[in-house]
């Protein structure tokens, strides 16, 4: 970043009046950074950052916990999860609480203790509650190899992939208008940066394929500003982000899942949007198949804040009856959801 | 050898283990009498506490179970301004633990007393059946510490406008140090489990105006700090650029999302001070054995009695504003 002064653009950003830019930042780790930053709080009021569908937990549907719990409640079956997930709630409750009524759940912090556990216990069934984007899906790929190296026939997926360039087109569609996209930044070290690129030229929208520190987020809503109205596009994370990225998690990725629709929370079944085991390997599949109800509970707005209609802080329970000990939305569960960086850090 | 449900029965089973494991490292006067209860000299105002320690895994970088009941302990008496005098321990023990693990955790605990200056006075031992995979073990320390009679009021209801925020040392290290370990992931981490005696003693002799003290544990450095401002009514300023964070914590926050503001530790603590004796609780603190990274990391603002809104806010290394809320949930890796 050769002549990047750091005060100078913070100077500008403070006091730009120009016409009103809308940046979406389509990437839970991003959502956090900026706030970890404090970033809005040096932004002119000319600049609205919005938070878009890029927190897995967050897109994940209430059939698919609803799914992870029904199988957790098997005698014979042990639902493996990440730590963010088991606080959602489901229709009607979350897993969370459903470990409180005996069902067998287990958080772990890599998918690849499903292998050790499923090798060390070959009488339950251990599944793996497979949610995520193109950044997780290779080390499921991996568990897969391990799984199948190691004949384990007790050990499952229940999967709700995701993949990024369609959400993004149906928020063009259907959100509330986007000036400018940050790129996902993990995101685009497997997938590649000409993604991106191509996605700016079709939908005639900058975007900016950006890291996580500060002053690159800074230097990367400061292009957007500049790139309002004319299009373009930018990789400022060259030191992991490379034009077709990383082609070992790709090809793990195409062996064992082949592109499907997906349903998303609060947006419906999106089509080519997500990602499913291919039929060779669906005996690995705990139930996947037509997980699409979305039953969210009444009053939650986590479908407009998702596409960037409103600001979390805009729907009616934020902060009153939705907050991170009593979170209604998933938005306001994950550390990556919209709502709940909000809501920690005091963001207007 | 491996600890049976004959070693918790009060029998001659348990007297071995007694001689051979406990007496061996808890050798005082007061101990040796092996009284039902201790019998203790005192002071007119004491500090009483007690903590549990049930971690996993039992041994980690930089410390273990033995080491970590003694600081948890002895750091809460050092907060409220005593000097920690005596602690008594209860070990929970599951059967099947194994006998030289439990004689490293002993044999810790009774090192770790004696840096911190504490007389281990009487203990208990019962042995449960083991009901996990990995057979473990339980301690409970309590705690008593003396405060001299013309002792200031410490507390987080006392911070005055323009204290000056200091930080002990590096955010972090325990909590990076526990979650690396059940991880499996290898990296230089180490816990900063220590008992805190020296640098509080001397800030206590010195005569430090020290208006608030408070173990940077649980929760970490945002929980306490929202804490004091809640109890004080007034706002705390933070820099980002002068919170001290070794660059492996900081890495491996990143790696999973975490945030080093809300990780505990067992061997840091921040203190409100007055601003005029700011440099002299630095270089204390600096000059003591735990203390080589401590730091001025902020002050107080607007002590304000009318509001209810009293904040802690971040100034971050790039010019910006973030408010450190209280922590939610378990502070729990985020997924990708």
């Amino acid at each position: 970043m050769v002549g990047f002064n750091i005060k100078e653009i913070v100077e500008e950003l403070k006091n730009y009046d120009g016409e009103e830019v809308r940046i979406m930042e389509v990437c839970g780790t991003h959502t956090a950074a900026i706030s970890e930053n404090g970033i809005p709080s040096i932004l002119s009021d000319k600049i609205k950052l919005i938070s878009g569908p890029g927190c897995p937990v967050c897109v994940t549907v209430t059939a698919v916990i609803d799914k992870l719990i029904e199988l957790s409640m098997r005698r014979d079956t042990i639902v493996l999860t990440f730590g963010d997930l088991i606080r959602v709630k489901g229709t009607s409750k979350s897993l969370a609480e459903a470990k409180g009524e005996g069902a067998h759940v287990k958080m772990v912090y890599s998918p690849m203790e499903t292998v050790k556990l499923a090798k060390e216990d070959p009488d339950h069934t251990y599944v793996f509650a497979a949610i995520g984007f193109e950044t997780t899906t290779p080390v499921y790929a991996m568990v897969l190899e391990e799984a199948i190296k190691n004949n384990l026939d007790n050990l499952k997926l229940l999967t709700s992939l995701k993949t990024m360039p369609e959400v993004i087109r149906f928020v063009v569609k259907n959100g509330g208008g986007v000036d400018g996209f940050i790129a996902p930044g993990h995101v685009a070290t497997i997938t590649g940066s000409n993604v991106y690129k191509e996605l700016s030229e079709e939908l005639g929208i900058p975007f900016v394929v950006a890291g996580f520190e500060g002053a690159q987020l800074l230097l990367t809503i400061y292009s957007l500003v500049k790139m309002k109205g004319k299009g373009g596009f930018k990789n400022l994370y060259k030191s992991a982000v490379t034009e077709n990225g990383n082609t070992r998690a790709k090809e793990i990725i195409e062996k064992f899942f082949e592109p499907a629709d997906a349903a998303w929370r609060g947006m419906g079944k999106i089509k080519g949007s997500g990602l499913v085991l291919k039929e060779e390997y669906r005996k690995f599949d705990a139930g996947s198949a037509m997980l699409d109800e979305d039953n969210m509970p009444p009053g939650c707005r986590c479908a407009d804040v998702l596409v960037g209609k409103i600001k979390p802080c805009d729907c009616p329970m934020f902060g009153k009856k939705c907050t991170p000990d009593t979170a209604h939305g998933a938005c306001m569960v994950s550390t990556e959801g919209s709502c709940y960086n909000y809501f920690i850090s005091g963001r207007q | 050898m491996k600890v049976t449900m004959a070693h918790g029965s009060g029998g001659e089973s348990t007297s071995k283990l007694i001689k051979d494991v406990f007496a061996k490292y808890f050798n005082n006067e007061i101990l040796n009498k092996l009284e039902d209860s201790a019998v203790v000299g005192g002071c007119s105002r004491l500090a009483i506490t007690t903590d549990s320690f049930v971690v996993t895994p039992i041994e980690f970088p930089g410390g273990n179970i033995g080491r970590l009941a003694v600081c948890g302990t002895v750091n809460d008496l050092l907060m409220s301004g005593s000097k920690p005098m005596y602690i008594t321990c209860g070990f929970i023990l599951e059967e099947g633990l194994d006998l030289d693990v439990l004689e490293r955790q002993v044999a810790s605990l009774a090192e770790c007393a004696k840096e911190a200056g504490v007389t281990i006075v009487t203990g208990d031992t019962k042995v449960i059946e083991n009901k996990g995979a990995e057979p473990g073990l339980i301690i409970n320390t309590s705690g008593v510490g003396f405060i001299s009679e013309d002792a200031q009021p410490i507390g987080p209801s006392c911070l005055e406008d323009n204290d000056v925020i200091i930080l002990s040392g590096n955010l972090g290290d325990h909590h990076a140090a526990i979650l690396a370990k059940r991880m499996g992931i290898e990296n230089n981490i180490k816990s900063d489990a220590a008992p805190l005696s020296e640098a509080v003693n001397n800030l206590m002799e010195q005569k430090i105006r020290v208006h608030a003290m408070r173990d940077v544990t649980r929760g970490g450095l945002g929980t306490v700090l929202n804490e004091f401002a809640e109890s004080s009514l007034c706002d705390i300023e933070l820099y980002e650029e002068k919170l001290p964070v070794s660059s492996e914590v900081k890495d491996f926050c990143g790696l999973l999302g975490l945030d080093p503001i809300y990780m505990g530790n067992e061997g840091k603590f921040v203190l409100s001070v007055h601003p005029d004796d700011a440099e002299q609780a630095l270089s204390i603190i600096r000059s003591s054995k735990y203390g080589e990274n401590a730091a001025v990391i902020g002050d107080v603002k607007k002590i304000n009695r009318a509001t209810d809104m009293h904040k802690v806010v971040l100034n971050t290394a790039i010019g910006g504003k973030r408010v450190i809320g209280l922590m939610y949930g378990e502070g729990l890796p985020r997924i990708c």
